[in-house]
C-alpha cells in the first residue's frame, strides 16, 4: 500500500491547490458581482443575472469539457488544470453572487437609510454597514456552497488533471489493485471530512442571527 | 362526586430545577378550576403533566378513570378525552378552520370525511364562527384563532378542557370573545381547568381558585374566600399584587 | 464570424448528430426522474431518524450524513464502479450512478428536510398531540406539510444540483446527454455537439433556476 502513498500524496496537493484557487476567485468574482449589482445598472444588471444563471444551470462536467475540448478550435489550448479551475471558480462565482446578493438585499431598509441620513456617502454606508452584516447572512449558505463546489475538482480527472482521483486511477490500472483508490478514497475524507464538521459549526455559530 | 381528574404527589424536575413539589389535584365533573400563581410556579407545567405533553418525575395522574402515566395506555386515545387550549394557539396554518377542527376526528375517532366536516361546523358555530370555516388562520384574528383552537378541542367531545393561559396572547378588545365561548363551555356543563391571569373571570365563574407559588399548591378555595380573605401571607401578597390593576 | 459558427455550431454536424444527442437528452431525463425521489426517500428517512433524541441514534446518523456531504460524488461512482469489481461485484453503470446518488443526494436532502422540520414551532407537534395524534400522525399531517413548505427552495435547489449531477454518468459510460455529447464530438472531431448539449442542458434547467431566484427572493422580502 505504501508505495501508492506518493503519487496519492501529489494529488493531494494538486487538489489543494486547485481547490484554493477556485475558493478565492470564485468568491471574489462572485462578490464583485454583487457589489456591480448593488449600483443599480439596470442593462448591467440584465447582465450580470444571465450569467449568473447560465453558470448555474450548466453542469460542472459539461463547462469543463468546453473549455477542455472546444476551445482547442479557436487556437486556445487550456491544460485540464485550467480548464477545471475556471469552469468551477465560474460556478462558485455564480453561486457566491447570489448569495451576497440574497445578503446585501436583507439588511434591512433601515440601515440605509439612518446611515445615509447622518451623512454617509453610499460607498461608506456600503463598506461599513451593510457588508458587515451582509457578511455575516452570507457565511453558513456560503460555506456550504463552496464546500460542494470543491468537491468537483475531482472531475478534473475526465480531463487528465493529476488531482486524488486522478493519481489513484491510473495507479490502480497500473497495478490492478484497489488499494490506490481506497487510499485516494481516504485522501478525500481527511481533507474534506473535517471541512464540513467545521461547517457545522460555522453555521451553528452565526444561526442566531436569523 | 367522583373525580375526574385525579393527580396525587405530583412531583417534576427539569434537570435540577424541581418544578412541582408533590402536588394533590382532585378535580370533580362540571367544576371549573381556576389555577392562579405568580410566573415560575409551575402552573403550566402542573396542567401539561394532566395530558402528559410533560413528563411527570413521580406521583399518579388518572383522567376520567384513565391511568395517565400507565405505559400500557393508548395514550392518544386517552387524550381524545382530554381538550387543551394553548396560549400561542397552535393551529395548523396549512389547513382551513374546518381542516384543523376535523384532522383528529378523521385520523384519530376514525369518523368519515362527511361525518367529521358536520361534527366540525357544529363545533365552530358553538363558538360562533361557523361562517369562517373556509379560512385559514393567517386570515383570522387572533381571538378568532384561539376560538377555532376551542373548536378543535371541543369536536373531539372531552370530559375534561384545560386552558393554558388562553387570552395571554391576545389583545386586549379580543379576549372578550374568547372568555364569551369559556362561559357558555361552562353552562353546558364542561369540566374545565383553566391557568389565567383574568381575574375578574375567575371571580365570576370559577368554582374553586387554587394558588399556586413555587411549585405546590399554597391555598385553594371558592373566589370569594381567596379573593376577599385569604389564609396564607403569600396569597395576600399575590392578590394584593394584581388587584393593584 | 464565420469560422465560429462552423466549429461551435456546425449545422450539418448538428443534423447528423441529432439523434445521439436526443437520445442522450431522453436518459438524462430517465435518470432525472429515477434518482430524485431516490434521493427525497433516502433524505426524508434521514430526517425522520433524526427526529429521534437518542443520542446513539442521532450521532452516528450526523456522522453517516458528514461523511456523504464530504465525499465528492465521483469518487463515490468511481469507487462503486471500478472498486467493487475487485470484490467479486460487478455492478452496471447505471446502478452505480443509482447507488452512489441515493448515498450522496441523500445526505444533502436529508439536511434539508431535518431543517425544514426542526423550523417548525413545538407548538404544532403538542397541539397535534394533545387532540390524540400518534407522533407518525403528527409527523405526516401536520409537521412534514409545513416542513417542507418551509424549505422548498432548498430542496428546489437540491433538485437542480442532482439533475445536473447525472452528467457524471458521462465518466461510467452510462449514455445520458454528456456521454452522448462527447461520443459525437469524438467522431466528428468537433466540438459543436458538446455545445448542443451546453444549450440543452441550460435550456432544460434555466427555467427552474429562474424559478428558484424568484422563490428566494419573494422568502426575503417575507423577512
Amino acid at each position: 500500500m505504501l508505495r501508492y502513498l506518493p503519487d496519492i500524496l501529489s494529488g493531494v496537493v494538486v487538489t489543494i491547490e486547485l481547490a484554493l484557487l477556485i475558493v478565492v476567485t470564485g468568491i471574489a468574482a462572485g462578490l464583485a458581482l454583487a457589489l456591480l449589482r448593488s449600483l443599480g445598472v439596470r442593462p448591467l444588471n440584465w447582465l450580470i443575472i444571465f450569467v449568473v444563471d447560465l453558470f448555474r444551470s450548466l453542469p460542472p462536467l459539461v463547462i469543463i469539457v468546453l473549455i477542455y475540448f472546444g476551445l482547442p478550435s479557436v487556437e486556445l489550448s487550456p491544460s485540464g488544470f485550467v480548464s477545471t479551475w475556471l469552469s468551477l471558480a465560474f460556478v462558485l462565482m455564480a453561486f457566491s453572487e447570489e448569495i451576497f446578493w440574497a445578503g446585501i438585499t436583507s439588511v434591512a431598509r433601515g440601515q440605509w437609510e439612518a446611515a445615509r441620513s447622518t451623512g454617509l456617502s453610499f460607498g461608506q454606508t456600503l463598506v461599513s454597514v451593510v457588508l458587515p452584516q451582509a457578511f455575516r447572512l452570507a457565511i453558513p449558505p456560503l460555506t456550504n456552497r463552496t464546500i460542494s463546489i470543491t468537491k468537483g475538482t475531482a472531475l478534473g480527472t475526465v480531463v487528465a488533471v493529476t488531482e486524488i482521483l486522478g493519481q489513484a486511477s491510473s495507479a490502480m490500472s497500473n497495478s490492478y489493485n484497489p488499494s490506490p483508490l481506497m487510499m485516494g478514497a481516504a485522501a478525500y475524507l481527511v481533507l474534506f471530512f473535517p471541512v464540513v464538521v467545521a461547517a457545522r459549526w460555522v453555521e451553528a455559530r452565526f444561526a442566531w442571527k436569523r | 362526586m367522583p373525580l375526574i381528574v385525579d393527580a396525587r404527589g405530583l412531583h417534576k424536575y427539569f434537570g435540577a430545577l424541581h418544578v412541582l413539589k408533590g402536588i394533590d389535584l382532585g378535580v370533580a365533573e362540571r367544576e371549573l378550576v381556576f389555577v392562579i400563581g405568580p410566573s415560575g410556579s409551575g402552573k403550566s407545567t402542573l396542567l401539561r403533566c394532566l395530558n402528559r405533553l410533560e413528563e411527570p418525575s413521580a406521583g399518579s395522574v388518572v383522567v376520567d378513570g384513565i391511568d395517565m402515566l400507565d405505559p400500557r395506555t393508548d395514550i392518544n386515545h386517552a387524550r381524545q378525552r382530554i381538550g387543551m387550549v394553548f396560549q400561542s394557539f397552535n393551529l395548523y396554518p396549512h389547513m382551513t378552520a374546518l381542516g384543523n377542527v376535523t384532522l383528529a376526528l378523521r385520523k384519530v375517532a376514525g369518523r368519515s370525511r362527511a361525518e367529521a366536516e358536520a361534527l366540525g361546523h357544529a363545533a365552530l358555530t358553538r363558538v360562533g364562527l361557523g361562517d369562517r370555516a373556509g379560512h385559514t388562520p393567517g386570515q383570522l384574528s387572533g381571538g378568532q384563532q384561539q376560538r377555532v383552537a376551542i373548536a378543535r378541542s371541543i369536536a373531539l367531545e372531552p370530559r375534561v378542557m384545560l386552558f393554558d393561559e388562553p387570552t395571554s396572547a391576545l389583545d386586549p378588545e379580543l379576549v372578550g370573545s374568547v372568555l364569551e365561548v369559556m362561559r357558555s363551555l361552562r353552562e353546558s356543563g364542561m369540566t374545565m381547568i383553566v391557568v389565567s391571569h383574568e381575574m375578574g373571570f375567575a371571580r365570576n365563574a370559577a368554582d374553586r381558585i387554587v394558588f399556586m407559588d413555587e411549585g405546590a399548591i399554597v391555598e385553594q378555595g371558592p373566589p370569594a374566600v381567596i379573593f376577599e380573605s385569604p389564609s396564607h401571607e403569600r396569597t395576600r401578597t399575590f392578590i394584593g399584587q394584581i388587584q393593584r390593576h | 464570424m464565420e469560422a465560429l459558427i462552423q466549429t461551435f455550431f456546425n449545422p450539418q454536424i448538428i443534423a447528423a448528430s441529432w439523434p445521439i444527442v436526443l437520445a442522450g437528452l431522453r436518459n438524462t431525463v430517465l435518470l432525472s426522474l429515477l434518482v430524485v425521489p431516490l434521493g427525497l426517500l433516502g433524505g426524508l428517512i434521514l430526517a425522520l431518524l433524526a427526529s429521534v433524541k437518542n443520542p446513539a441514534v442521532r450521532w452516528p446518523l450526523m456522522a453517516w450524513v458528514d461523511f456523504f456531504r464530504a465525499f465528492p460524488p465521483l469518487v463515490l461512482l468511481i469507487l462503486l464502479f471500478a472498486g467493487l469489481p475487485f470484490a467479486g461485484l460487478e455492478l452496471g453503470g447505471f446502478v452505480c450512478v443509482a447507488i452512489a446518488f441515493f448515498l450522496n443526494t441523500g445526505a444533502y436532502y436529508g439536511e434539508i428536510l431535518r431543517a425544514g422540520i426542526d423550523s417548525v414551532p413545538v407548538g404544532q407537534v403538542e397541539a397535534a398531540r394533545s387532540t390524540g395524534l400518534s407522533r407518525l400522525q403528527a409527523m405526516a399531517y401536520v409537521v412534514l406539510p409545513q416542513a417542507v413548505r418551509n424549505v422548498l427552495p432548498d430542496l428546489l435547489s437540491n433538485t437542480l444540483e442532482v439533475v445536473k449531477l447525472t452528467a457524471l454518468g458521462s465518466v461510467v459510460a452510462v449514455p445520458e446527454l454528456l456521454y452522448q455529447a462527447r461520443q459525437a464530438q469524438s467522431i466528428t472531431y468537433n466540438p459543436t455537439p458538446i455545445v448542443v448539449a451546453a444549450i440543452i442542458y441550460f435550456l432544460m434547467l434555466w427555467p427552474v433556476v429562474r424559478l428558484l431566484s424568484r422563490l428566494e427572493n419573494r422568502a426575503l422580502a417575507a423577512r
